[in-house]
This record gives structure tokens, C-alpha cells and sequence, in this order.
């Protein structure tokens, strides 16, 4: 799975997913990557929780940094954790690499009380604009070429909204981040990053 | 070292005084906190690491310790900075009391008279040695399968004394599969016509044939298939071709499971390897709970990492996602690492740099005092 930043210091996109999350939950981090933003929340913000990640290096990457971190794919589904096991359960730009990306929501929504979901938003204007001239884009958050991205969904601030209601899922906060900016006037076209807070309805 | 004081079994018997044979690497620090605790397996040792020195001071061949990829200076488990104990188990044959020995009681060789020990056991008996040396807290405990489940049991029966639990290739109890493997191996020892219901020694014979099969059906669920094949495919021993012959070793699979099955006749006692492999068959924590894992659990407080490979058959990773479904249920630190490693059972002995690297990085930034 990617992360958002490989920097020590958060990216402002992850500060402004950290807000989120309530001080002191419970957390579990699907696709945590080298485990930044776990261990972000659990030094500034008094949480506690896994990670989840299937990358070798990464996995390593977090027992380096002291998060704990469970190496399962997260196509084999969530059996491990119980429901409602936890305060919160993160999905920062995993689900476009995932199969079963509608399953997993759901699991999300089993697993934990809040989900909090963020992927690129395909409805970025530049990304418009890249379809209009005939070709797929190329961009900062979406930076490979259509033949060898490892994304396999696409989709749009709008496009998610409706999955959440398909999975009666309540939607309690949404927004876009562009260079770091909540974007929450017309995000689905002015935002390059899409950011969901969802709970069973 | 020895204890003249019984330990009392889980069987109901007794060891009226025993002695357990230890070695040590590193130096405990002055709050006694860096200790760390290695359990063996099956066929191994308290010998985990480095080598023996011959008379003339030279390096002796071969002599380098069970684990020694993982434990020494600037490994993984650096002895630079951890205090590390190897301990042989009682029952076993290197030199801790075991059925080699003579019966304080009857002044006999043990023999088949050896007392069964459980891996609870061995883990009271490990915490007596601890006592003597000053030792309250394990840094950690760690062992890979049957040294792992030895680990466990260390979380559970002094919950107090281990800050954390390095549990590798390992389970929660052994299949049914697991325990038939066993079953065969042990009765490949019972009928060797030299086994004389485990009083050899008085015989003067030992029941070398049984141990060897016993060996080579072990190494056949240590190995997978893929590694198997990689190494030996079919290739034949004799390069003329076939030989026509139902006795005579054809293929070189053949020719290394004897072999090694020679070579483990020539060290183990048959009498031990009942004993360890019963160990194995018994260890089961979520027994007394009803089959619940999750409750069994509720008693460790140590932090876990446990480790766990690809192709591992014997101890499959499902069987070590079981151990971490029941620390989730308890809300307990763990980590988990899934090697996608070929080697099956014995990768956990072999030198794998994300498996090194995992341990590495999970002793520098959790276990470090």
C-alpha cells in the first residue's frame, strides 16, 4: 500500500486525516504503510491500536518505529477483529488498490464504530480535463501511467457518497485536500484527494 | 546447575532433584533487566549460539549454536546488549536431566521410568533457573514451534516475569495431522526390536532404526514441497540411471533422508524423542477454557510478536493468526510478521533478511531496555 508522505514529519494531508480521529481511540489502520500516521495518532493524540499492512518493508518499518503492525492482506477480509473492536478504523489511500474494495468498506463498518476513508478523487479538474483531451491522467496524487498503476479503482468524491448510501453508511463528515487545504466548497471538482468520516447508519 | 529441590509435575509426579544445563552470552546489566530467554524445539539445545573452542583453542567444526543466525553480537538478538539464555529442557538428552540418566530413586538408568514432562513443565523448571541466577524479568522469551509454545506458556503461567513474547513458526496446540506425524514417529521407535519398552540402555543396544525413521518422516513435514523438489527434484544417486532395484537408494530425496536419519540415530535418545514429541501433542492452553484461545490469553499481559512462514505446513500461518486473533481479543500489543519464505517448517532456523530484519528492528525499538 502507498502512504501520503515517507518524511518524518506528517504531510499536512495526514495532519488534517489525524484531526479526525478523537484523542485517546482505539485504532485500527488498514494499509498503514510504514506505520507514520499510527504513530502520529499514538504520540500526539494518546491513541492505541494496529496496523495492518501487507509490504515486507513496511511491515518492518513499523516494529522499527515501535507501532504494532499485523502483515495480512486485506483481501482475505477482516476475520481477526471482532465487531466494534474499535473506535475508529482508517482506510488512508487503500481502497483503490483493492478487489474487494466494497467488502472491505462494509468490514470497516463492522470493525470499527467510525470509519475514515481517503483515496484520490478522480473528479480532480485537471483530472477532467487530462479524460477531455483523450487521455488518462498523470498527476501528483495520481503519478503512474494507466498501463502500470497500481490503483484499480478510480473514483469520485460523488461516486463514494453513493457507495456509503448502497452500504447504509452515514456519512458525517466529507471534504477534498489540495496541497494540504480542507476543501469543502465544490471538493469533488477543486480537491486532488478525497476524504470520507462514515459510521453504520 | 543443579536443583535438589522435587519438581512437582503436571502429571501428578515429582523430579526428585534434577540438573539443567544452561550457557549464556552477553552480560546481564546491572538491573537485571536485559535478560532474554530462548526455549528450544524438538532435537535442539541450550547451545544457541557461537561456537566451541577445541584444546588447541581452534574453532571445533560444526559446533556453531542451533540459532546462531539470529543471537550474537550485532545480530538480531544482539548479545552485546541482551543477556541471553539458552537452557536444555528436562527429558531431554544434552546433558539436563533426562532418561540417559540415573534414577536417584532406584539408582537405575531411567529409561522409559523418566517421568512425562509437559511444556508447562519445562517452564517452571525454567523459571527455578531463573531464580538462581537473580533474574525476575525476562526481557523477553522466545523460541520457534515447540520453543515457541514454550514462550506462550511463559506469558501464561508467570504473566509477570516476561515483558515480551517472541513466538515463532509455532501454535496453539497441534492438529490432529500433527499429532499423527508424531504418532508415527514414536511408534517407529516403540517396535524397533532394540527399543525393549525404552530400557535399551540395560541392553546395551539402542533403537537406532526407529529413531531413523522417525527422523526422516520429521524432516519430510520440516521441508515443502517447492524447497523439496528444488533441491533433489528427481535426480538419481547414480548417474548410470535406474538400477531396477526396490531396496537400493535410487533418488537422492532417499539418499538425503537417510542420511539424516543416520546422523540424528548417531546424538538423540529414543527415549527423549517420546518424551518431546508427547510435550508437543499435549500443549494445548485454551484446553482448560473449553477450546477458547481468547480466554486462555486473558492471563498474558507480555507485548507479542510472532512470526510465522508462507510455506510452513507443520505450523501453518493460520495456526499463528490464532494466537494473534486471541491478543486482539484481549487488546494486547502484537505484532505479526508472515514471511513468504520457501523454506516450510525450517526457515524459522534459517537466515531470511526480512525475518531477521523484523526480529532486528523488534528487539531494538520495543525490547531494549
Amino acid at each position: 500500500m502507498t502512504v501520503l508522505s515517507n518524511v518524518s514529519q506528517p504531510s499536512p494531508d495526514l495532519l488534517s486525516i489525524a484531526r479526525l480521529v478523537p484523542r485517546g481511540a482505539r485504532v485500527l489502520d488498514l494499509g498503514c504503510g510504514t506505520g507514520e500516521l499510527l504513530a502520529h495518532l499514538i504520540k500526539e493524540r494518546g491513541c492505541s491500536g494496529y496496523g495492518v499492512e501487507l509490504n515486507d518493508a513496511n511491515v518492518q518499518a513499523c516494529v522499527a518505529r515501535g507501532v504494532n503492525v499485523l502483515q495480512l492482506n486485506l483481501e482475505e477480509g477482516l476475520t481477526v477483529f471482532g465487531d466494534h473492536t474499535f473506535d475508529v478504523v482508517l482506510q488512508i489511500d487503500t481502497l483503490q488498490h483493492l478487489r474487494n474494495a466494497e467488502v472491505m468498506l462494509r468490514e470497516t463498518a463492522r470493525v470499527g464504530r467510525i470509519g475514515i476513508v481517503a483515496f484520490p478523487n478522480f473528479g480532480h479538474w485537471p483530472n477532467r480535463l487530462a479524460v477531455l483531451r483523450g487521455r488518462m491522467p498523470v498527476t501528483k496524487v495520481l503519478p503512474y501511467q494507466w498501463y502500470d498503476t497500481p490503483n484499480i479503482r478510480v473514483g469520485t468524491l460523488q461516486d463514494f457518497e453513493a457507495l456509503a448510501v448502497k452500504n447504509r453508511l452515514q456519512v458525517l463528515d466529507r471534504f477534498g485536500l489540495q496541497d494540504g487545504r480542507e476543501i469543502r466548497f465544490m471538493p469533488n471538482a477543486r480537491a486532488s484527494r478525497a476524504v470520507f468520516k462514515v459510521q453504520r447508519a | 546447575m543443579h536443583f535438589p529441590e522435587a519438581l512437582p509435575l503436571q502429571s501428578g509426579a515429582s523430579i526428585r532433584a534434577y540438573d539443567l544445563s544452561y550457557e549464556t552470552y552477553g552480560q546481564l546489566n546491572a538491573d537485571k533487566s536485559n535478560a532474554v530467554l530462548i526455549c528450544h524445539a524438538l532435537n535442539a539445545s541450550h547451545h544457541v549460539a557461537g561456537v566451541y573452542l577445541d584444546d588447541a583453542g581452534q574453532v571445533k567444526a560444526k559446533s556453531e549454536g542451533w540459532w546462531d543466525t539470529m543471537i550474537g553480537p550485532a545480530k538480531p538478538v544482539d548479545t552485546n546488549q541482551f543477556f541471553v539464555i539458552g537452557v536444555n529442557n528436562l527429558g531431554s538428552c544434552f546433558g539436563s536431566t533426562g532418561p540417559m540418566q540415573t534414577n536417584p530413586d532406584t539408582g537405575e538408568v531411567y529409561g522409559a521410568d523418566f517421568p512425562v514432562v509437559t511444556v508447562q513443565d519445562w517452564v517452571s523448571a525454567q523459571a527455578r533457573l531463573l531464580d538462581a541466577l537473580g533474574i525476575q524479568t525476562l526481557a523477553a522469551v522466545m523460541g520457534g514451534s515447540l520453543g515457541g509454545m514454550q514462550a506462550l506458556a511463559w506469558t501464561l503461567q508467570y504473566p509477570d516475569r516476561v515483558r515480551h513474547a517472541v513466538v515463532v513458526a509455532s501454535a496453539p496446540n497441534l492438529t490432529a495431522e500433527n499429532i499423527a506425524f508424531n504418532e508415527v514417529a514414536r511408534r517407529a521407535i516403540v517396535t524397533d526390536p532394540d527399543f525393549h519398552g525404552g530400557h535399551f540402555y540395560r541392553h546395551g543396544v539402542l533403537p537406532k532404526r526407529g529413531l531413523r525413521i522417525a527422523r526422516m518422516i520429521g524432516h519430510i513435514t520440516y521441508l515443502s514441497d517447492d524447497v523439496m523438489n528444488e533441491k533433489f527434484g528427481r535426480q538419481l544417486r547414480d548417474s548410470a540411471g535406474i538400477k531396477f532395484s526396490t531396496q537400493d537408494v535410487e533418488f537422492q530425496i532417499e539418499s538425503y533422508l537417510r542420511y539424516q536419519g543416520d546422523k540424528f540415530a548417531e546424538y538423540f535418545d529414543a527415549n527423549t524423542y517420546l518424551l518431546i514429541t508427547r510435550a508437543l501433542d499435549y500443549f494445548d492452553p485454551a484446553g482448560e477454557f473449553g477450546g477458547d484461545l481468547s480466554r486462555a490469553l486473558a492471563q498474558a499481559t507480555a507485548k507479542f510478536l510472532l512470526v510465522s512462514f508462507t510455506t510452513d505446513w507443520r505450523f501453518a500461518p493460520a495456526r499463528s493468526r490464532e494466537i494473534v486473533k486471541a491478543l486482539l481479543d484481549n487488546q494486547r500489543d502484537v505484532s505479526y510478521a508472515e514471511i513468504d519464505a520457501p523454506h516450510g517448517h525450517d526457515a524459522f532456523l534459517l537466515d531470511d533478511a526480512r525475518y531477521m530484519g523484523v526480529v532486528r528492528s523488534y528487539f531494538q525499538s520495543k525490547v531494549a531496555p
